[in-house]
């Protein structure tokens, strides 16, 4: 019983910062040490140090509880043993022993709380407003006429600034790999820093129960080349095209006469609703629902055929009963490049 | 009534049987079986939400619930595992140990007592009817205003869960008020504070603390309440409010209570190892003082929970450093508990095994909250699957290993029947490794980005296999109870007679027979040490001689049976559902309170 407890917890301590160690070097999307910016690096370096003085006191204290656990039992009547009551120096000591461990992580934390909170300005930093909607993100570059949805499109190596708010419920801007976590708070405006390293696309959600769908609240961030960035955000910045087909213009008069201009915005046309998402280069875009599914003409098609069999309890609530008039719109959204 | 004990010692052992004797019963230790019984079912209600929970994520994109469903199902798992089963499980010991403990012979106030008992059986169904009507409170625990105001929440589901807690808070206030004048008025001869069984002393401590937090939730739930009835905007920033008061007010309850929950299983586990391994608890003063330290600190720290608001860098440093603290008082007792084993004889019977378990665990549990005080670390922690295992590993390594550790080493005492020892072990192995097998994998999980309280996940983000085996870990807890509920049901059927004093234990409440008698002591035991069935030629742990307890003949002063506080309860109960149901019936269950308190007061006390 003896060597089989020894083993096993011999194993258990190889294990755990052996396991630990093996989460850490994952490339999954949203793992939280596999820092693609300076600000969830700054983070991630921070986490590595409390982690191992974790580590060492687990291992410390553990040993020390399993030793007495298998050293000290009782084997025979030997009787009593020594009735100890206490040693003042010894508990003067382990007072001591862990506040120097805390004083050692919480130095470095402050420091890191404080450069957390020193948001960049200057004419190089690129700012986005962000707003928690019921259930997907808004996000609005200031001065470009640029409004947006689930898809956040910055350039590397620059500085970005998010600002980020709700008008509704609370919700939390995660983006593990990029820029960790800020509540959306209504009636606040918190922010966000960091700069990307490198291009690519990374994965985030809300964070913050909001809600029926807060499960379907996810998010992608596209970090671009500079130029290919400025390309796409003019883009974004130009009215929406007209259509040209036939059925992409039946499709627009659908749109844009119908309920869908209640709700939804395409700049350069009438539609100016502001409970959806803004559509007018909703092509562009790389999924549909808040993040749930990629954006193709048949998940489209299924989407408008019924939005709440899909994500039950998002605030679209227009069914387009006739696959003919679908068709139409899908086509006419398709031209919103 | 009067028992002249020597006369009548035979009518007195014949204890009152029927319904109505329990539904009138004023007797601490009856009430303590009331709180028992009631709260391990609730426990078993809430675990059964757990597997259902466990059930959805075992796949991703699973259908086994709707989003609605599994939202009901996560609010009520977390508001049932800590208002309905650790606090009662809690309130179980502390009514029916802490007078026996100190040596006296009930409560201070006996009828309050049991209206305690009464508030928690009445708000936690009212809380769970809300399933039946309408469906359950679907924005977790917390409660987060705004999702909880009329405008995003315009069903009845925040109104069952704002009742219910208040009716929950008021059981606990009402409890808390008592056991702190017992504590301090009641204590035998010579049981000075530092006399006190460690037990006692933090269920003390917990019992400041619940007359602390308490009343700042009920003040944020009076709030909501006004926000949702009466067209108040406390909450709503877009008239002037701010959302972020309900977090403040919320965690400034929330964090002590995550102590209100533990600080009753330290005290457990500082009885319960010293009996096993045949010494004093090691640094006794220490370990007392420390807890009282926690629960100071505990008031200081609740921002914790707020760091991804955005407070402010001051803010954050100075509650991260505040949390940080708390560690040293933990570490304190965590030291001293292996102090305890150290040089010891430990005998591991299953109490044993529970409570050296409760270190372990609790150890793993303590680290990761460490990890949380630093706000940057927080930023990616706080609502990922990492702060589940945290405070699990707190609260279920923690909080209900030490019950279960209570409940083997004092059923014996309750029912005046042994466990099944072989039965315990199973339970015990079978539960450390479920435990282990579905709450370890969440820290990876969670460091691996996956989010909390979503009721579906998508495929290809490397959380698959983790909760697949948090999923089997939680049905293998679940088998784990079986054996304990079937050992328990032996036990009391055919368990072998307990005796005084089984395990050799050196506190006041083993000196009495098992089942203790109604009047507790027949003589009111003189108090010269912290272990007084310990040392000298009596000692326990060297003979099977039990302290003789000679009834003399002294006239026992015991209170009568009462019905105004289940009636008392019921009013206010009523008075609570008149604001879901309607206002009427706040008006009769305001006039039935009344009535019932009236009565209440003028009725003779014995």
């Amino acid at each position: 019983m003896t060597s089989f407890r020894n083993g096993a917890v011999r194993v258990g301590l190889i294990l755990i910062p052996a396991a630990l160690l093996l989460s850490a070097c994952s490339t999954d999307p949203q793992n939280v040490f596999d820092a693609r910016s300076d600000f969830t690096q700054m983070i991630a370096d921070l986490f590595w140090q409390i982690i191992w003085a974790a580590i060492v006191v687990f291992v410390l204290v553990q040993g020390a509880l399993i030793y007495a656990i298998i050293r000290y039992r009782r084997r025979a009547n030997q009787g009593l043993p020594p009735q100890v009551h206490g040693n003042t120096p010894l508990e003067i000591a382990w007072t001591i022993a862990p506040a120097l461990v805390l004083a050692w992580i919480a130095v470095p934390t402050v420091q890191t709380i404080f450069r957390t909170y020193e948001v960049p300005t200057g004419p190089d930093v690129l700012t986005i407003e962000v707003i928690g909607r019921q259930f997907w993100w808004e996000y609005r570059y200031p001065g470009n006429n640029v409004v947006t949805a689930t898809d956040l499109h910055v350039p590397v190596g620059r500085r970005v600034v998010l600002r980020i708010t709700s008008d509704n419920v609370i919700h939390s801007y995660w983006v593990p790999k990029l820029a960790a976590k800020r509540d959306a708070i209504p009636g606040h405006v918190n922010t966000l820093w960091f700069t990307a390293k490198e291009t690519g696309v990374y994965e985030g959600q809300c964070a913050e129960f909001c809600g029926l769908q807060h499960a379907n609240m996810r998010l992608r961030v596209f970090v671009q080349e500079p130029a290919e960035f400025e390309q796409w955000l003019r883009r974004n910045a130009q009215p929406a095209p007209e259509p040209t087909t036939p059925e992409a213009q039946r499709g627009a008069q659908l749109v844009l006469q119908g309920t869908c201009a209640g709700c939804h915005a395409i700049n350069g046309t009438n539609a100016r609703g502001r409970v959806g998402p803004d559509l007018t280069h909703f092509a562009s875009r790389s999924t549909i629902g808040g993040g749930i599914l990629p954006n193709t003409p048949e998940n489209l098609d299924r989407w408008l055929e019924n939005p709440q069999a899909i994500k039950p309890g998002n605030l679209m609530n227009v069914v387009v009963t006739n696959p003919q008039e679908r068709q139409a719109i899908i086509a006419y959204l398709q031209t919103l490049r | 009534m009067t028992v002249n004990v020597g006369q009548l010692g035979q009518a007195v052992a014949v204890r009152p049987t029927g319904i109505w004797s329990w539904v009138t019963t004023v007797d601490h230790k009856r009430i303590g079986i009331l709180y028992g019984v009631t709260a391990f079912i609730f426990f078993l209600i809430g675990g059964i939400e757990a597997l259902l929970i466990r059930l959805q994520l075992f796949v991703p994109g699973a259908t086994l619930l709707t989003p609605d469903q599994y939202n009901q199902l996560f609010t009520m798992h977390g508001t049932t595992m800590i208002f309905l089963a650790v606090m009662p499980l809690n309130a179980a010991f502390l009514n029916y140990f802490v007078p026996l403990m100190i040596g006296a012979r009930d409560v201070a106030f006996p009828r309050l007592n049991a209206f305690s008992y009464w508030c928690f059986l009445f708000g936690g169904i009212l809380m769970n009817l809300s399933f039946f009507i309408g469906g359950a409170p679907d924005f977790g625990w917390f409660g987060y205003a705004p999702l909880t105001d009329r405008q995003f929440s315009p069903e009845l589901r925040a109104d069952f869960w704002a009742m219910g807690l208040q009716v929950l808070g008021v059981a606990s206030l009402a409890a808390a008020f008592n056991f702190i004048v017992t504590i301090i008025n009641m204590r035998a001869p010579g049981m000075t504070l530092m006399r006190m069984p460690p037990f006692v002393w933090m269920q003390f401590v917990t019992q400041w603390l619940l007359a602390l937090a308490l009343p700042p939730i009920a003040v944020a739930l009076i709030l909501l309440t006004f926000d949702r009835h009466f067209s108040t905007n406390f909450y709503l920033a877009q008239w002037g409010g701010d959302p972020i008061l309900w977090q403040h007010l919320f965690w400034i309850f929330g964090h002590p209570e995550v102590y209100i929950l533990i600080l009753p299983a330290f005290g457990m586990i500082s009885d319960i190892l010293p009996t096993f391994a045949r010494k004093p608890l090691f640094g006794y003063t220490f370990v007392v003082y420390s807890g009282i330290a926690i629960g100071f600190l505990g008031f200081i720290v609740w921002a914790h929970h707020m760091f991804a608001t955005g407070m402010g860098p001051v803010a954050d440093s100075a509650f991260a450093i505040a949390t940080m603290l708390i560690a040293i008082p933990t570490g304190v007792k965590i030291f001293n508990w292996i102090g305890t084993l150290w040089m010891g004889q430990t005998v591991y019977k299953t109490p044993a095994l529970f409570a050296v378990a409760f270190i372990a665990m609790f150890i793993i549990g303590g680290l990761s909250g460490v990890m949380h005080a630093s706000p940057p670390a927080d930023l990616q922690q706080t609502d990922s699957y990492f702060i589940v295992a945290h405070f699990h590993y707190v609260l279920f390594g923690g909080a209900i290993f030490g019950i279960m550790a209570g409940a083997y080493y004092w059923l014996p005492k309750v029912t005046g029947r042994l466990l099944d020892e072989r039965l315990g072990k199973i339970h015990f192995w079978l539960m450390l490794i479920g435990f282990n097998l579905s709450f370890f994998p969440m820290h990876f999980v969670g460091l691996n980005g996956m989010p909390r309280r979503t009721y579906t996940y998508p495929a290809g983000f490397g959380w698959e296999l983790m909760n697949q085996l948090e999923t089997i870990g939680a049905f293998i807890i679940a088998i784990s109870f079986l054996f304990f509920i079937y050992n328990v049901i032996k036990s009391v059927r055919s368990g072998e007679p307990a005796g005084a004093n089984p395990w050799g234990a050196g506190t006041l409440e083993w000196s009495l027979p098992s089942p203790p008698p109604v009047y507790n002591f027949a003589t009111v035991p003189v108090v010269r040490s912290l272990y007084p069935l310990w040392g000298g030629p009596n000692d326990s742990r060297l003979s099977s001689t039990q302290p003789a307890a000679a009834p003399a003949d002294v006239h026992v002063h015991l209170p009568k049976p009462s019905y105004w506080p289940i009636v008392t309860a019921f009013g206010l109960t009523l008075a609570a559902a008149g604001i879901i149901f309607g206002y009427v019936l706040t008006g009769i269950g305001v006039l039935v309170l009344l009535a019932s308190i009236y009565s209440w007061a003028l009725e003779p006390a014995s």
